[in-house]
């Protein structure tokens, strides 16, 4: 099958030119001024035409990206007045909405410090971004290494944005939590003995990444899961939660939640609510695909912004370099930065590197949008969608036999199911919207300026600053899972108060109303729409943005 | 893409007939179809099991299994996914569980029911010797169920499928979790540097870092990355 005959010319010209690129070839490094002009003239993060001011809310004025907007100006997907906040349906210490890796450790970690624990999910336990984590997790655990370096990486990769205490607590605790997850029994690749094996995701300075094949997200997510179930902490499956409720002074108290298998709305009260509602990735930033999970609609920003939750650095967006572009089935899809850690580089339609491949996330797709728009150099598919080459097959050459398959058993196994071996032939690659970098503000305790309530993860901002580096996000959502939920079980609230409301949320209805603003939306969204033609238009995205390029 | 330049097909969703463009995964056929799913669809991207789907394509006797998201659909394919799978899932505290005893067979002793049918391995999407895995379960082999398992996207259709009425893929992860727990050496590299952290050996010079400028910063960081040199 392999690739269509449109497409076999451009790979035969890689396969002619990949030997000119062996014999440790190495495209160069740019510099610090280079990067900068490169973000600033092709990363969509500066342009301006595709972020607009909020119009109401606690977060008034705050840049944000069109799509986050119309939900967030959206009326409360609640009716109101369907809803008796005194018939209470369920009564918690701690409660955690989503259960990626965040909300099960923050579940894990409230209830192993004595709290009452429940926790509420769009849809089934695990269902989420950390499952489809693919490179792995850094942590410095190499003798050459160490926490300071850590540091040092994470805030020039968040270009210096990031909230320095954050970062501290990221680095300090990460060794632990490779600890605590192993002594779990998740199977990270090991030598005999027992040493991690480690590799350099792009924009750290060591090897500091730890894998468990390609399949480190789903291998902690079914450990973490596991031990859940094990625990017997109440899941709520397939029941969101849509807005949260606040008492008299404006602290948080609880969630309503919407049962999608039966329409009805659930009142949990709760001592503390912990949120990992996860990313924005399905609302389709600036038009492009999304490596993201189905749930990803940004949930928590939504709601948390409706309830006075301070937002920070939502602008930013991290396209992660290497999405698939081809087959259209997998469009969006990631493949591993691991495989670039590994020796693959990136060449465009006349088999030429254009970027070195340990760029860092940004710089790396604003380089290949610019190869694609201005420089059309880019691969052009049969449905439209552009991308350029990720020389898989180097991979062996260069490692030896087998390497591949070793470390990406999971990507191998996807593409040979649609006729593609990346052991013979390259990918074809364009950048996809991967993460959030900011969301609501924390503190080293997670806890964001609403009182009882927590973040953790990608919805929370501040740990990775405008920019957030590889393996970086997976020990963000474990050390701050773990310090939210610790921090809940021991601070939540006791007493009872005066009143319980969705005030807030009225108020937002009206304001709306007030400001003439119009949305053919209720939000949170809770999953995208993709029925009848949107099915197909996933490849459109990738047409606007390559004729805004130009 | 545009609609009057695909070719159309004609598939079968539980019995009823939808027209969609060939190609597409059976995911985007439901879709296109106008199907707005809630259970059966997850990452998109085929870890994550939540789309299992079963199938029969036109004039085969076959029962097929598969997930949604990776399932190209064949014309005239016949097809219903499952929302859910109930399976067998003990309790247990991994820590305290004998790894070399016969504790395995007490948490789940219908491991000894496996009638050897391969009706498992046949139905799994991520083409797992489910089967193998499973003997080796039984044989005491935990390495061995470890290396076979370890691309297990707990879809639960194994489980479905098993006329001796096992879960094997939660059988595999309490074997992998057992394993990783109690058969992996210990690393002392990790060990020392939890140990150094929690003694303060690096506080002094990180609550330096948060007082250094940004300038500064970036000269350590490319001093960082001039030593590491190309190798990965």
């Amino acid at each position: 099958m392999s690739y269509p005959a449109g497409m076999r010319p451009s790979v035969e010209k890689v396969e002619q030119r990949r030997k000119d690129r062996l014999n440790n070839y190495e495209f160069p490094r740019l510099s610090t001024e280079e990067k900068a002009l490169l973000l600033k003239n092709h990363h969509p993060d500066f342009r301006d035409g595709d972020k607009v001011n909020l119009r109401s809310g606690a977060n008034k004025g705050e840049r944000v990206p069109k799509v986050l907007a119309a939900v967030m100006e959206s009326p409360s997907r609640l009716n109101l007045d369907s809803v008796d906040l005194r018939k209470t349906d369920c009564k918690t210490d701690v409660l955690v909405i989503g259960s990626g890796g965040g909300g099960v450790t923050a579940a894990l970690t409230a209830h192993e410090n004595g709290a009452k624990v429940i926790i509420a999910t769009k849809l089934r336990l695990g269902d989420s971004n950390t499952i489809m984590a693919e490179g792995g997790i850094a942590v410095a655990s190499l003798p050459e290494d160490s926490p300071v370096a850590h540091y040092i990486d994470t805030m020039v990769g968040g270009r210096f944005k990031n909230i320095p205490d954050v970062v501290e607590a990221l680095v300090n605790e990460a060794p632990s939590i490779l600890e605590w997850l192993t002594n779990l029994g998740a199977c990270f690749d090991r030598k005999a003995d027992g040493s991690y094996f480690n590799h350099m995701p792009a924009g750290h300075s060591f090897k500091r990444s730890h894998s468990v094949k390609d399949l480190t997200g789903l291998e902690l997510m079914r450990v973490l899961g596991d031990e859940i179930r094990n625990k017997d902490i109440e899941v709520l499956e397939f029941c969101p939660a849509v807005e949260l409720i606040l008492g008299p002074d404006g602290q948080c108290v609880g969630a309503v939640l919407e049962d999608l298998d039966t329409g009805k709305n659930l009142v949990i009260e709760a001592g503390a609510v912990i949120m990992a509602t996860g990313g924005m990735g399905r609302l389709h930033p600036n038009g492009f695909p999304t490596s993201n999970h189905y749930g990803a609609t940004a949930d928590g920003i939504v709601m948390a912004s409706r309830a006075n939750a301070k937002l920070l650095y939502i602008e930013y967006i991290q396209y992660h370099p290497t999405g698939i572009a081809w087959p259209e089935q997998m469009l969006g899809m990631l493949l591993s930065e691991a495989i670039r850690a590994e020796g693959a580089h990136v060449v465009n339609c006349d088999g030429e590197p254009f970027v070195n491949r340990l760029e860092t996330r940004d710089a790396l797709s604003a380089a290949i949008l610019r190869e694609c728009g201005l420089r059309e150099k880019g691969v052009k598919t049969l449905t439209g969608t552009m991308g350029v080459w990720l020389d898989t097959p180097m991979i062996d050459i260069k490692g030896g036999k087998g390497n591949f398959v070793r470390r990406f058993a999971g990507i191998h196994q996807r593409f040979k199911k649609h006729g593609i071996d990346p052991l013979q032939e390259p990918l074809l690659v364009y950048p996809t919207q991967h993460y959030q970098n900011g969301g609501v503000a924390i503190n080293v305790h997670g806890q964001s300026n609403v009182p009882y309530l927590y973040m953790v993860g990608e919805v929370a901002g501040g740990v990775h600053g405008h920019n957030r580096l590889g393996a970086n996000s997976l020990v963000d959502i474990f050390v701050f899972g773990r310090r939210a939920g610790r921090h809940a079980a021991e601070n939540f609230r006791k007493k009872p108060v005066a009143k319980i409301s969705l005030d807030h949320v009225k108020a937002h209805n009206e304001e709306l109303a007030a400001l003439g603003i119009v949305s053919n939306l209720t939000s949170p969204l809770l999953l995208p729409d993709y029925r009848f033609e949107k099915a197909l238009t996933s490849t459109n995205y990738v047409n606007e943005i390559v004729e805004a390029e130009r | 893409m545009n609609e009057k330049t695909l070719k159309m097909i004609s598939i079968y969703v539980m019995g009823k007939r939808f027209t969609v463009p060939e190609d597409l995964t059976i995911l985007k056929a439901l879709e296109f179809s106008g199907f707005k799913i809630t259970r059966g669809c997850g990452c998109r991207g085929g870890v994550c099991g939540a789309c299992a789907t079963v199938y029969r394509n036109k004039g085969d006797y076959h029962i097929i299994t598969g997930l949604a998201c990776q399932t190209v659909i064949e014309p005239e394919i016949n097809l219903v996914q499952l929302p859910y799978i109930s399976s067998n899932k003990p309790f247990y505290a991994i820590r305290e569980i004998n790894p070399d005893s016969l504790d395995i067979v007490k948490i789940y002793p219908e491991l000894m029911r496996c009638m050897g049918c391969n009706a498992c391995t046949k139905s799994c999407p991520v083409n797992i010797p489910v089967m193998n895995y499973i003997s080796a379960a039984i044989r005491g082999d935990l390495k061995q169920v470890v290396e076979l398992s370890i691309e297990c996207v707990m879809c639960g259709l194994c489980a479905a499928r098993c006329p001796a009425e096992l879960s094997p893929y939660n059988i595999a992860l309490f074997i992998r979790r057992l394993y990783g727990t109690h058969k992996l050496l210990k690393s002392p590299q990790l060990e020392k540097r939890v140990k150094d952290i929690k003694q303060g050996v690096f506080r002094a010079e990180i609550s330096m870092l948060k007082k250094t400028d940004n300038k500064k910063l970036q000269e350590m960081f490319n001093e960082l990355q001039a030593k590491k040199g190309a190798s990965v």
